[in-house]
């Protein structure tokens, strides 16, 4: 894309939106130099003290493991356990704000101003943020969620006292495997269907807003502006982009680790590759070093290609497994299964009164913090690809095109899964740990070694891209919303992640700071209402412009 | 003997890329002031190229409004040194690692003849990361002046 122009009679900027005035300069708190022979050009305090936190977070973590382990434990449990009805009842508020801006004028706008042209095709751009909201979750809860859901609901409920101790969704059903299913399928979806990718577009939309038509830096405090106004500048807003530098490192560096850990069980169940912790620390290395090469090459000739080939593969192995699969029965099970989700969605997002202790708070709250808290990382990333796209075209595409496919793909191997148990009478896939039920699954299919080989390869890319745009992303923001800053910043993030991830690995943790991550989830629930708000106002802006 | 010699030929370059970076324009009074030389010799036009982001930058909030800049630049420049200017900005989701990419198409895409650029002289980085200027030889087949900075 370029644009000529000549030495005289250049046109004014046509179709720039509502710019906000400030007084700010992209990268006037920016430090630049160089170490040695690497340039550098970062934002100051967000870079050091970020970098600093999460390496104190580390040594503390690993110096005192019980300790760490218990306060990250409590704090999630705490986050879960009281503020259940605040995350689902926030979750609600986000969804019905994005379905209501599809339908309202402000739908029109377009992002980047009216006559901005989109940067990626469909595809394209569809691939990445596809990749980097779900694409490892799906791999690996592809056929646990619609089998765990399906057997608790089946075991109907359990009581100690006035408390519900069963994991059933609402309130279950009992022997009924048909209902079983249904309510099974409902409560899968939920978790991974339009609630998610609500808080995605919302945390996408205000970035792209504020950063393409009102022309403030790509960081999170950007989005803030109607509230701080020139105030984002100072503390309010380094304390912002700093708590999304940490939620999107640990955060990266936690399912690097878990997803290390996996691909490991797969590998070890296909080809006998020993389990532990060298084969992980090798696994992590290997993805880290792809994931740089990948840093190097640039979104077009690195994450874009990547997403595409990934999103080509998982759609091979999609189809695949319904024609080799119980072809009919899917397709019918996909309605079904669609038409269930409609049915209980109201039941399911309820965030009062619930009976379902165990599965409101420790499904649905504990996803609702784990999506929020991915959210600054998924959407600046869906932000930094959608320029030009309208607010509509722009909700449809990361709202309901994505929730459909992730119908699609819980119907098809979720599906796969459960006609194995009831019809075939295989409980293999039911019996097995988490990450060997997909390969479980395919190995009742023909051709298994192949596909479950697809299956790891999905994985580890998956893993890379999300390594890849996890750098882009941070590095961003601590360069203070610059995208031009030296590469070499980018190998830093992308080692750093690795080298998070093995620290944890070895030393212990994991779990430990995932459940923080998940905390952190709660003060982003107050951010992204916050967000919804300022959304509404630049969109008023916008249209007060007439743009 | 005269520098050029007598059988110089007037017309042997037409059209001069001149990549520039407006953050740090600065940098590259050097390279500026030996194209306008270069220009007046053979009377070629200079088009002086900058790669944008789309997100906003310290240079302008937008694409559009880099082009205008770039623009004025490119006439500031043809005023104050005397020789015919035109501007080529180009927009790259990713210019940090697009750069050299982006630059390489663009000689294509407005026909120039010779480069005429900044850079830095050789480090341990350009290992890794080899120099824009190293690059851009490597992939054009136009003339390529380099003119260090110091």
């Amino acid at each position: 894309m370029s644009d000529e122009t000549a030495n005289q009679g250049i046109p004014a900027p046509q179709g720039t939106a509502d710019i906000i005035e400030t007084e700010y300069e992209i990268g006037q708190d920016n430090v630049d130099g160089s170490v040695g022979p690497f340039g550098y050009d970062i934002h100051n305090p967000v870079f050091l003290v970020s970098g600093a936190a999460v390496v104190a977070f580390v040594f503390f973590t690993l110096a005192l493991p019980e300790q760490a382990d218990a306060i990250f434990k409590a704090m999630f449990n705490f986050t879960t356990q009281n503020f259940d009805w605040f995350l689902i009842g926030s979750a609600n508020i986000v969804l019905i704000f994005a379905l209501l801006l599809v339908v309202s004028p402000y739908g029109s706008i377009r992002l980047g101003g009216s006559t901005a042209k989109p940067d990626y095709t469909y595809a394209g751009w569809f691939s990445m943020l596809f990749a980097a909201g779900m694409g490892i979750g799906l791999m690996f809860y592809g056929v646990s969620e619609p089998l765990t859901h399906f057997s608790t609901s089946a075991g109907g409920t359990a009581l100690d006292g006035d408390m519900r101790t069963d994991w059933a969704p609402l309130g279950g059903a009992l022997d009924d495997q048909a209902a079983s299913i249904r309510l099974g399928m409902a409560a899968t979806i939920f978790h991974w269907g339009l609630h998610p990718w609500a808080i995605y577009a919302t945390v996408a939309l205000a970035l792209a807003l504020f950063t393409y038509n009102k022309g403030l830096p790509l960081t999170i405090r950007s989005a803030f502006y109607p509230i701080f106004g020139d105030r984002i500048w100072g503390w309010p807003g380094h304390v912002i982009d700093i708590l999304a530098v940490f939620a999107t490192l640990f955060g990266l560096a936690t399912s690097l680790g878990f997803g290390a850990t996996q691909a490991n069980a797969g590998l070890n169940e296909l080809f006998g590759v020993p389990m532990g912790n060298t084969t992980e620390v090798i696994l992590i290395s290997a993805i880290t070093a792809v994931a740089l090469i990948s840093v190097l090459r640039g979104l077009d000739g690195g994450v874009k290609i990547l997403s595409e080939v990934n999103m080509g593969l998982a759609g091979l192995l999609a189809l695949f497994t319904l024609i080799v699969g119980p072809t009919a029965f899917l397709i019918s099970f996909f309605w079904d299964s669609l038409k269930a989700y409609v049915e209980f969605l109201p039941a399911l997002a309820n965030p009062f009164g619930r009976e379902d202790v165990n599965f409101s708070q420790g499904w649905t709250a504990f996803y609702w913090a784990w999506w929020i808290s991915w959210s600054p990382f998924v959407g600046m990333f869906i932000a930094r690809v959608s320029r030009g796209r309208t607010v509509r075209e722009f909700i449809i595409c990361v709202l309901l095109i994505p929730s459909f496919v992730c119908v699609m793909w819980m119907s098809i191997f979720g599906g796969t899964a459960i006609h194995q148990v009831i019809a075939d009478n295989f409980s293999g896939a039911q019996d097995a740990e988490l990450p060997l039920q997909l390969f479980k699954m395919l190995g009742e299919l023909p051709l298994a070694s192949i596909t479950s080989f697809i299956g790891i390869v999905l994985v580890i890319v998956f893993f890379v891209t999300s390594s890849d745009s996890g750098s882009l992303v941070i590095d961003t923001i601590t360069a203070g919303g610059k995208v031009d800053a030296p590469a070499t910043q980018r190998v830093f993030w992308c080692i750093f992640e690795g080298a998070v991830a093995i620290a944890l690995l070895i030393g212990g943790g994991l779990a430990a700071l995932q459940s923080m991550v998940i905390s952190t989830g709660l003060l982003f629930t107050v951010v992204l209402l916050v967000m919804c708000y300022c959304i509404f106002r630049g969109l008023q802006s916008e249209r007060a412009e007439g743009k | 003997m005269p520098l050029f010699g007598e059988q110089r030929d007037m017309n042997m370059y037409k059209h001069i890329m001149v990549p520039v970076d407006l953050a740090h324009i600065d940098k590259s009074e050097t390279a500026l002031v030996v194209v306008a030389d270069l220009a007046k010799l053979y009377d070629a036009i200079v088009t002086y190229v900058a790669i944008t982001s789309n997100v906003p930058g310290p240079i302008a909030h937008n694409p559009e409004e880099f082009a205008h800049k770039l623009a004025n630049f490119a006439k500031a420049q043809g005023d104050q040194r005397g020789h015919r200017t035109a501007a080529h900005s180009v927009v790259s989701p990713d210019p940090a690692v697009d750069l050299d990419k982006k630059l390489a198409g663009t000689v294509d895409e407005i026909g120039a003849d010779l480069i005429v650029m900044s850079t830095h002289i050789p480090n341990m980085a350009d290992m890794l990361l080899p120099s824009h200027g190293g690059a851009l030889a490597r992939h054009t087949g136009a003339s390529v002046f380099l003119v260090r900075t110091h």
